[in-house]
């Protein structure tokens, strides 16, 4: 039973790494014909070329600036958010909470294209076209709920007589917030702010439906693979795939670290 | 904390970018080309069933197929040590952040005609398969993007399981059958449910899986949608017609299967 157990994990970890791994394999084809399943020798040309791709740059610029402002803005808004959101009455609270589930249960697809009827008609009536500037405010708008979702429960568990005690001792409910509910709400926060970053970086049937010319990564990536993938995009993905391991290796182990330490701590008298 | 103010500017915000493009939508969707109210888009969907019946079959399917892979790995993952349950579990969810398109870019490398695959079928003395562009395709690769979707919730209720009401089961002599046909599986239905939404709901109205690994034969409820607002028969009110019926049709869904889930939290219940 557990050599059983043991065969049937590799084969799904196989099956969801065998593309990842094509993937990074052929970053260090040496092709002259960006052939995507002929290997033809080992070399690091892609690499190099990708640093001088002016648009694979442009569009990797463009998806960092937008991740930033999106994760930025959703997680000062989402937080403020979250606050009021408890506050609230019962009704209120409860069609605040139904708007705020809406992008999640909704197909992104149709997200995408009820923002885009709503873009095209606003640039219209502004003159301008979209871009840089309306993706930026479909990616806060699908970010929101999770920021709120992350730093709610946090608020929840907050033993709420901290604040009114807070008060009694002299502080102005703005030294209150930031000295006794902000670090108590840290964490949710954070996660939130993590979360909206890597969603904004990944997502492409929003920005699909609201960019108009302008081109983020997955857009770029999008419109190559209907001709042929250029392998220096193998190339970016293996490096942005090594940041990302070595990121959560380091998470993994500091927090292995913090519980060995929470754990000698209980161990000591 | 008396702050009901801090709420206003995400109300308006999302009524502005939310509540009103779904409003759009509607309006859209009962309008003609001039602004006048018609049922013809409504009607006009009607053609196309046969594309919202393959979606569902295909998205069931991969449901269905995620379900009956995920749950046994998401079982095993919660059974085993928790040092190398935390490596299992960052192993499922690293895959997740490669973009998408790559990873069903790097499996049409795999499937095609002269693929990776078909180069190994050949090295072994196999005929060659047709892998590309047809509609088991499409499910692999909504099975390959939504698998860890089932996984996560299905391994978070099952490690958060009380164990004492395993042994309880086992004191009560309940074999290793019983335990986890009464025990373990009703009390991850939640999981189960969550899985199978977030599988469902994404593998429903995808576009690129089907236009990249299902070629043209393999039009699906998202093919149609972008096809109307980005693609060559624009057309944005019989787009958000169909919109409005996928979105209808997923809220139906999503009702029958949260039904199911309080009937057994009430069941839950009794039982306490």
């Amino acid at each position: 039973m557990k050599v059983l157990s043991k065969v049937y994990c590799f084969f799904i970890y196989l099956f969801l790494y065998a593309p990842i791994v094509v993937l990074i394999v052929f970053s260090f084809n040496d092709s002259t014909t960006m052939s995507r399943s002929v290997w033809s020798g080992f070399s690091f040309k892609w690499y190099g070329q990708l640093f001088s791709d002016r648009l694979i740059m442009q569009a990797l610029g463009n998806t960092i600036l937008i991740a930033v402002v999106a994760a930025v803005v959703s997680t000062i808004l989402g937080t403020a958010a979250a606050i009021g959101i408890n506050s609230l009455k019962r009704w209120p609270r409860r069609l605040v909470m139904n708007i705020t589930n809406l992008p999640m249960v909704n197909p992104e697809i149709v997200t995408g294209v009820s923002m885009m009827l709503l873009f095209v008609i606003a640039v219209r009536a502004i003159n301008t076209s979209l871009g840089i500037g309306s993706i930026m405010i479909a990616h806060i708008t699908f970010c929101l709920p999770y920021v709120i979702l992350s730093v709610k429960p946090k608020l929840s568990q907050m033993d709420q007589n901290l604040y009114e005690a807070a008060l009694d001792l002299g502080y102005r409910p703005s030294q209150a917030f930031l000295k006794v509910v902000f670090p108590e709400i840290i964490p949710g926060i954070v996660t939130g702010m993590i979360m909206a970053f890597t969603l904004s970086i990944d997502d492409f049937i929003i920005s699909y439906f609201t960019s108009g010319t302008t081109q983020t990564l997955p857009i770029y990536i999008y419109s190559m693979t209907r001709k042929r993938i250029s392998p220096e995009i193998n190339a970016l993905s293996t490096l942005l795939f090594a940041i990302v391991l070595v990121l959560l290796l380091i998470v993994n182990l500091r927090k292995e670290k913090e519980n060995k330490e929470i754990l000698h701590e209980e161990e000591e008298p | 904390m008396k702050s009901k103010k801090a709420c206003y500017p995400y109300v308006v915000w999302m009524v502005l970018f939310v509540v009103v493009p779904m409003l759009m939508v509607v309006f859209f969707a009962f309008t003609d080309k001039s602004g006048n109210f018609t049922f013809q888009n409504l009607l006009g969907v009607g053609q196309y069933s046969n594309v919202f019946l393959r979606s569902i079959w295909l998205g069931a399917i991969a449901t269905v197929i995620c379900l009956v892979l995920g749950f046994p790995l998401a079982y095993l993952i919660a059974r085993t040590g928790r040092k190398s349950q935390n490596v299992m579990v960052m192993l499922i969810m690293l895959p997740m952040w490669m973009n998408f398109l790559l990873r069903t870019y790097a499996w049409m490398t795999l499937l095609e005609d002269n693929g990776i695959l078909n180069q190994l079928f050949e090295a072994v003395g196999l005929p060659k398969l047709q892998m590309i562009n047809t509609a088991g395709a499409v499910v692999l690769g909504m099975v390959y993007n939504y698998l860890p979707f089932m996984i996560l919730p299905i391994y978070s209720i099952l490690t958060k399981m009380d164990s004492s009401v395993i042994e309880a089961a086992q004191d009560l002599g309940a074999d290793k059958r019983q335990v986890f046909l009464k025990v373990t599986l009703p009390m991850s239905t939640p999981g189960i449910i969550s899985g199978v939404t977030m599988v469902f709901v994404p593998a429903v109205s995808t576009f690129i899986i089907s236009k990249m690994l299902g070629g043209g034969a393999n039009l699906l409820i998202g093919d149609l949608i972008d096809m109307q607002f980005l693609g060559s028969a624009y057309n944005p009110n019989l787009g958000s017609a169909i919109s409005l019926v996928l979105m209808v049709l997923i809220l139906i869904c999503m009702g029958i299967m949260n039904q199911f889930d309080d009937g057994e939290e009430s069941n839950g219940g009794l039982m306490i």
